[in-house]
C-alpha cells in the first residue's frame, strides 16, 4: 500500500535534486533506504546526478543516521546528505 | 549542561561565566573556539555559509554531550554551533567544558569538538577567487573521532558500495 512519507535534502544533495524537501508516496516494494536511492534516481537527472555516488551519501531517519539497508517501515521523515563537515 | 544552534556571534568570556556561575567544586575550566580560516587546501577562501538539518543537529549535539557525561565527571558544559553565512576570522564554534580537574575537562572538550564534526549535521560551503565550492569530510577527522572509539562517520554509507 502507498504510503506518503517526507524526504528531505541538504547541501549539493539539495542542489543537484533541485528541491529542499517533497512528500512522496512510497510505492510497493520500496522499502529501505537503498530502494528508496534507487527509486529516486529513476525519476530524472538530477536526482540520478545527486546519487550518483552512492558511497557518499549519507542518511537519516526521523533524524537518526541509518545505513543503506535500514527499513522504511514507520519511517515519517527520510533525509539525504553529504558526510558532514560542520565545527 | 547545554547545546545551542544559533546564527548570532557569541561572546565566549560570557558564555563561561554564566555556565559556572552558582556550580561548585569545578577547578578547571576549558574553552574551545573554532574560527572560519581564510584558506583551505591552499586556495583562499573570502566567505563560508554553514547550513544544518534542523532538529536532527540538536538531537545530536544532545547525544554528543551525554556521550561526554558519561565518560567524564564534567561539572558543566557547552557547546554553541552558529550558522549562517560567515567571514574569516568569524567565530563558528564553542565548546566548554568544566571539571574539578583539569584532565577531565581537556579530554571532554576535545572528545565534543571530535565527536560533533563526524555526527552532527552540518554542512560548509565555501567561496573564493575560485568560485564556490562543498567543503569534503576530511578523513583526519573520521580518525580523530575512531581514536575515541566512535564511529567516524554515520556508521555507514546509506548507497551502499
Amino acid at each position: 500500500m502507498a504510503r506518503a512519507v517526507k524526504i528531505l535534502y541538504f547541501a549539493w544533495v539539495r542542489e543537484k535534486t533541485g528541491r529542499a524537501e517533497e512528500v512522496v508516496e512510497l510505492p510497493a516494494g520500496v522499502d529501505t533506504v537503498r530502494r528508496l536511492i534507487e527509486w529516486l534516481t529513476a525519476r530524472d537527472a538530477g536526482y540520478a546526478a545527486a546519487f550518483a555516488k552512492p558511497e557518499v551519501i549519507r542518511a537519516a531517519i526521523d533524524r537518526r543516521h541509518v545505513t543503506a539497508d535500514a527499513s522504511l517501515t514507520g519511517a515519517r521523515e527520510i533525509a539525504f546528505f553529504p558526510p558532514v563537515t560542520g565545527g | 549542561m547545554a547545546i545551542r544552534v544559533q546564527r548570532e556571534a557569541f561572546d565566549a568570556s560570557s558564555e563561561v561565566k554564566q555556565l559556572a556561575s552558582g556550580v561548585g567544586d569545578i577547578g578547571a575550566i576549558v574553552t574551545f573556539t573554532g574560527v572560519m580560516r581564510d584558506t583551505n587546501a591552499g586556495a583562499a577562501v573570502t566567505a563560508m555559509t554553514l547550513e544544518h538539518y534542523p532538529g536532527m543537529t540538536e538531537d545530536a549535539l544532545l547525544e554528543v554531550e551525554r556521550q561526554a557525561l558519561q565518560r567524564w565527571p564534567l561539572r558543566a558544559s557547552l557547546i554553541v554551533h552558529r550558522v549562517g553565512t560567515f567571514r574569516p576570522g568569524d567565530a563558528i564554534v564553542l565548546v566548554v567544558t568544566a571539571a574539578a580537574h583539569r584532565q577531565a575537562a581537556f579530554a571532554a572538550a576535545e572528545f565534543l569538538m571530535d565527536y560533533l564534526k563526524t555526527q552532527a549535521p552540518f554542512w560548509k560551503k565555501e567561496s573564493g577567487p575560485r568560485g564556490e565550492r562543498w567543503v569534503e569530510a576530511r578523513a583526519t577527522d573520521a580518525a580523530a573521532a575512531a581514536r575515541w572509539g566512535l564511529p567516524g562517520d554515520d556508521g555507514g554509507k546509506a548507497g551502499g558500495e
